[in-house]
């Protein structure tokens, strides 16, 4: 094993050029079918000319044109950026963040009181199975149209996994490592910043990323409903009662990239944040 | 020694059955005390008791009976299909690293683009209806069927596939006789989770599709109507009794057929 492992990190350091081979060649192959599906998708859909699929190029035409057409003063963003995707992220980011802060602080308190958590289970269970979207219509009566019933629909739908798995978190703290701190003395704030939430953070952060993409989903839902004026999901509604497909399959790749950059930034940071806990599984 | 060292915790079974009954009993309590001392406007927020009056009702109601049908038909249609797209394509993506890496771009750009916002260009193209719905639901409950498909067959025991090589089995014979088995509880945990991404989906379409049938269908008029707070929010409860059932059937299935998965996990670690 340790003969075979001798040779590739020597080719790793000492020739750069083989290394940067590797990669363009390792980035063709990831990259190439890509490309070339979205290459036969354009001749296709210029081929067939149909309305309904427009091909890539004046999608991303029609991108540029609605949002990325803006002076250089404000990074190329046009004002219809302003009023498309401002508003959605604001709504989403608030929701998000209510939902981290509830989840993670309930389920601290949860996790680690076996008693409330008997109380609360059955309420808790039930709530998880809901489909979240069936809540938007309750939300709709229940708060003021837009941002303030938006944002409690994105909450309902992303607080479960946050609270869920913080909870399952907090309630896995290694008991030799809970009676060590108290025979230290510690506080309970202690305890918590320095014991039970390092412990439960690989959990809370896989509630985190389920979080995120539900809000996401959720964010685009509530604003499709009607009371909305602004925001992406709005666009995609004005646009389907035009009929302007164009614009639809524009809001919807820019969701995707969107979803993606989200995706990547929150592995970033559990990256980060985690690589102590990393590091300690491998020793 | 653990045993003694730390203080006696753990309820008994019938002590969290006990505690989770006061819980809910607690929020019917105070819910009615709300509503009946005029607190919360009973046509906004009726309490919980004629919630659940009017969800025992609905029970006997054909017409209603009828939307959840329609749902529930669209539901498992999609789930169906789903299976049946993500598990050969997840075990294709899984044993052939080649093709792996070259559709991995693609799936990384389509998984990120949140279903409900395809619901719009679903409604031109497809109009309404279950050929609408089906193929969104299906769309959306692949991926966590494709990717637990995948990773199953990351975990398979390299021996058993290395053994049945030597014994001079194809790879095909490999894959159906070792590969599949043993990803098969990861398999199943990814339809179950696909099984509530597509209530989630069937209910959603239906509610802001407009028109048509459906469980979204009832909840979405209802929510229309003055005074129909009370069967939005009886319609909700049966959404969730729906996802309750579909999920407990689910879990208690997987601990059926896979024991010796779990039995195996724990004499292992």
């Amino acid at each position: 094993m340790t003969t075979a492992a001798l040779p590739a990190r020597s080719v790793r350091t000492a020739r750069p050029g083989a290394v940067a081979f590797r990669l363009v060649r390792g980035l063709l192959h990831r990259l190439l079918p890509l490309a070339i599906l979205v290459a036969c998708w354009e001749a296709a859909t210029r081929a067939a000319d149909s309305p309904f699929f427009p091909p890539p190029t004046e999608i991303v035409q029609r991108m540029r044109e609605m949002w990325f057409s803006g002076p250089a003063s404000h990074l190329f963003f046009s004002s219809g950026a302003g009023e498309d995707i401002v508003p959605s992220l604001y709504r989403m980011a608030l929701g998000l963040l209510v939902s981290v802060v509830i989840g993670v602080a309930l389920g601290l308190w949860l996790g680690r009181s076996e008693r409330v958590l008997a109380y609360l289970n059955p309420l808790l269970q039930f709530a998880r199975v809901i489909p979240p979207p069936t809540m938007v219509p309750v939300f709709i009566v229940l708060f003021e149209m837009g941002t303030q019933m938006q944002v409690a629909s994105i909450v309902f739908g992303a607080v479960w996994p946050v609270l869920l798995n913080t909870a399952d978190g907090a309630r896995a703290v290694d008991s030799t490592q809970m009676a060590t701190a108290e025979v230290f003395r510690l506080s309970p704030y202690q305890r918590i910043r320095y014991l039970i939430i390092p412990s439960a953070l690989p959990k809370i952060f896989a509630g985190l990323r389920l979080a995120l993409s539900l809000s996401l989903i959720l964010m685009i839902f509530a604003e499709l409903l009607p009371g909305t004026s602004d925001g992406l999901g709005f666009q995609l509604t004005n646009a389907q009662s035009m009929s302007d497909l164009l614009t639809i399959w524009s809001v919807i790749v820019l969701l995707g990239i969107l979803g993606y950059l989200f995706n990547t930034i929150l592995l970033a940071v559990e990256r980060r944040v985690l690589s102590w806990h990393r590091g300690a599984r491998r020793a | 020694m653990a045993d003694q060292t730390t203080p006696p915790r753990g309820l008994s079974r019938p002590g969290k059955w006990a505690r989770g009954a006061v819980g809910v009993a607690a929020l019917f309590l105070a819910s009615e005390i709300l509503g009946r001392a005029g607190i919360v406007d009973r046509s906004y927020l009726p309490p919980a008791s004629s919630i659940t009056a009017r969800a025992v009702e609905l029970f006997g109601d054909t017409d209603f009976l009828f939307n959840v049908r329609v749902t529930l038909t669209a539901w498992a249609l999609g789930l169906l299909i789903a299976i049946a797209i993500a598990v050969p394509l997840g075990l294709l993506l899984g044993s052939v690293p080649a093709v792996n890496t070259a559709v991995r771009a693609i799936v990384e750009f389509l998984r990120p683009i949140p279903s409900v916002a395809l619901i719009p260009l679903a409604g031109l193209l497809l109009g309404s209806g279950l050929s609408m719905e089906v193929p969104l639901i299906v769309y959306a409950s692949c991926w966590p069927i494709l990717f637990n498909t995948m990773y199953g067959l990351n975990d398979v025991d390299p021996t058993a596939k290395e053994t049945l090589r030597t014994f001079g089995f194809s790879r095909i014979q490999i894959l159906l006789r070792v590969s599949l088995p043993s990803a098969a509880p990861f398999i199943a945990t990814g339809v179950r989770l696909a099984a509530s991404i597509a209530l989630i989906l069937a209910v959603g379409t239906e509610i802001l599709s407009g028109f048509g049938d459906g469980l979204g269908m009832f909840i979405a008029q209802a929510g229309t109507v003055p005074d129909g707070t009370v069967d939005v929010l009886a319609g909700t409860v049966w959404a969730g009794c729906i996802g309750l059932i579909i999920d407990s059937v689910l879990v208690q299935g997987e601990n059926r057929a896979f024991r010796w998965h779990k039995a195996q996990r724990s004499g292992a670690s």
